[in-house]
């Protein structure tokens, strides 16, 4: 007790002239120069990261060069996909990738904001944390698991939806195409079971944070439990939802393996536009091509197919995290 | 609810809290019917010793035996190499951003993170292609699939760290430069100390991420059906590529018949399925027990 009056007592009473005291002169010019290192190294990773980030695009885009400059179609607006002849187009490639990623998005977003609501709002609080990492762990599970099951099991199953839709045949985006599985459309719903955690973590986040005295608010003025998520949840975290759906439309542009086992080939011969068809998304046919990486043109051909596919995940991530900022700012 | 509340509002209530309440069921149904399906025809290859202590050298799609060991070993070298690479690097540009980010650098590097976030595996397994194959000529071997995986693992590093480390009181840093003891030993031995079992929390969040990854595996390795325990030449093995490699053997030629002892014709039983989905129960459960452990070593970091 005595020895900690004693060490406390210089504390209570302030020197009046601090300056001299000499913390630096205790660090000696070795120590000073430990620090600088210290802070070199540091700031040296942070620059290898900016550096393999330029690298990324960059080796993607000179090595994609030469395939470009050789290619006899338009890049981005030919349907034709014929490495061995020199014809690359793309288009195909992002109709598939862009509908698949559509049906998952248009299942698993309600979804997602549904299930959200429950944590925050539904779930006793004392089940909200375990339940919550419960549909985090759907988001652990390797995607070629996704692959095998959604193709196996989940596929066959989904059938009679298939078949549902496709009464309605004269819409284009149901044509039957006579597959079996292996559609767009099993594609799209195992991609949405992958991004389901995702956006509901994100959608989790900001309902929580959906202020206290703005739910007390609307429940005073006697609003029903869906009329405070109305009122007050929805409007808060309507920036979370979106920009947690742009992040699940990122993972969904980009998947690969799970559409790589899921996804049909398409034969050669007239474009379908069905869900009910097979394709290829852009990252599923560089996968599915690898043995044809055999010279620079044709690898360069994959590579370019590559880089929109990096373009493209890249502008859906930054417009989302553009969105969360605001939101947050807000 | 009182009982002066109107017919339709409170039909609006209850359909609300059905439909939530359903959303919630449904989304829950997916994983549920997942590891069931794995479980139930993956756990009867799991159990068998062979399983754990064989590969697959030479045993064909209608052989039983053999085993998964090569698809561990594999997997555990790629992902440590990577590991190796990305959790010093990781922890580094996260201490740098927490500790000494101000500026412009520190938003551009912020900015990368956030970039290297996004990047599908298959555009990273490309550009290690690019890099080590096109450009450099080499072969494909285990570590290039590592090196692709740090580009995916990196993020989750830096983030976890960087989240870690903002939960440590500024308080602790502030005894310790008025202690006199200079800022680079304060993050070493004050502020990472403090952070660590967070900081282990991120690291094998990490690992699940990659260990399961397959897409580099496609361009950037070959499989092969024995130990290889050489990353750096030849094909190797790893649990998703296993999966993949019996993927292919399913359809082999439909039901094959074969003749028993006295000359009659007898199916002959297909093993690709037993295996694939064999290997698809060990990665689901080495991922699975990686997260939960990095759950309890993050929970005991918050009390």
């Amino acid at each position: 007790m005595a020895a900690r009056v004693r060490v406390a007592a210089p504390e209570a009473a302030p020197a009046p002239d601090p300056a001299p005291v000499p913390p630096l002169r205790l660090t000696g010019s070795g120590t000073a120069r430990a620090d600088r290192l210290f802070a070199a190294v540091t700031r040296g990773a942070g620059g290898f990261v900016v550096v393999l980030v330029l690298l990324v695009a960059g080796f993607l885009a000179v090595k994609a060069a030469p395939a470009l400059r050789v290619d006899r179609v338009n890049f981005l607006t030919s349907r034709t996909w014929d490495v061995a002849g020199h014809r690359f187009g793309i288009v195909d490639m992002l109709w598939a990738t862009v509908t698949v990623s559509a049906v998952a998005m248009v299942i698993a977003l309600p979804l997602a904001v549904g299930v959200a609501l429950f944590i925050t709002q539904y779930a006793p609080r004392r089940l909200a944390r375990p339940v919550a990492h419960v549909v985090d762990l759907l988001a652990a599970i390797p995607s070629i698991v996704y692959g095998i099951w959604g193709i196996l099991v989940l596929a066959p199953l989904l059938r009679p939806v298939q078949d549902a839709l496709g009464s309605a045949h004269w819409i284009p985006l149901f044509g039957n195409e006579g597959y079996s599985t292996g559609t767009i459309f099993d594609g799209g719903v195992v991609l949405a079971v992958m991004i389901l955690p995702i956006i509901t973590a994100v959608a989790r986040d900001v309902f929580e944070r959906t202020p206290v005295a703005h739910l007390e608010a609307a429940r005073a003025l006697g609003a029903t439990r869906w009329e405070t998520i109305r009122l007050t949840v929805l409007p808060h975290g309507r920036s979370g939802i979106v920009s947690g759906a742009m992040l699940g439309l990122g993972r969904a542009l980009g998947e690969t393996v799970a559409l790589y086992l899921i996804l049909s080939k398409p034969p050669a011969g007239p474009f379908s536009p069905s869900l009910f068809a097979g394709g290829e998304t852009f990252a599923s046919k560089i996968a599915s091509n690898a043995a044809e990486f055999s010279t620079p043109t044709q690898t360069g051909a994959y590579l370019a197919a590559g880089l929109v596919l990096f373009a493209l995940t890249f502008v859906v991530n930054a417009v989302a995290r553009w969105i969360a900022r605001r939101g947050d700012a807000a | 609810m009182n009982a002066t509340l109107g017919a339709r509002r409170r039909a609006a209530d209850r359909t609300a809290t059905v439909l939530i309440t359903g959303c919630f069921l449904l989304g829950l149904v997916p994983l549920v019917w997942l590891l069931y399906t794995v479980a139930s025809k993956g756990w009867h290859m799991v159990v068998t010793s062979e399983w754990w202590l064989q590969s697959q050298r030479g045993v064909g799609f209608r052989d039983p035996g053999g085993g998964a060991l090569h698809a561990i070993v594999g997997t555990a070298e790629q992902v440590a190499l990577c590991a190796a690479i990305s959790v010093p690097v990781g922890l580094l540009v996260g201490v740098y951003l927490v500790e000494y980010g101000r500026g412009t650098f520190a938003r551009v590097t912020s900015f990368a993170v956030d970039v290297l976030t996004g990047i599908p595996s298959i555009v990273a397994a490309l550009f290690v292609y690019a890099v080590a194959i096109t450009t450099l000529g080499g072969q494909r071997a285990g570590w290039l699939v590592s090196l692709a995986l740090v580009v995916l693992m990196l993020p989750v590093i830096v983030r976890s760290t960087e989240e870690m480390l903002r939960l440590v009181p500024d308080e602790l840093r502030e005894a310790s430069y008025a202690l006199g003891v200079p800022k680079w030993k304060t993050v070493v031995k004050v502020v990472v100390p403090t952070a660590f079992s967070g900081l282990v929390t991120g690291v094998l969040l990490g690992v699940a991420r990659v260990a399961g990854e397959t897409a580099p595996l496609l361009i950037l390795v070959g499989y092969a059906s024995g130990m290889n325990t050489d990353l750096f030449a030849g094909f190797q093995a790893s649990l998703p590529g296993m999966i993949n490699d019996q993927f292919v053997n399913l359809g082999s030629g439909g039901q094959a018949y074969g003749l028993d002892a006295n000359g009659n014709r007898v199916p002959i039983h297909n093993f690709a399925p037993d295996r694939l989905w064999g290997a698809a129960l060990t990665l689901i459960v080495i991922v699975l027990v990686l997260n939960l452990v990095a759950r309890l070593a993050g929970r005991r970091a918050r009390t």
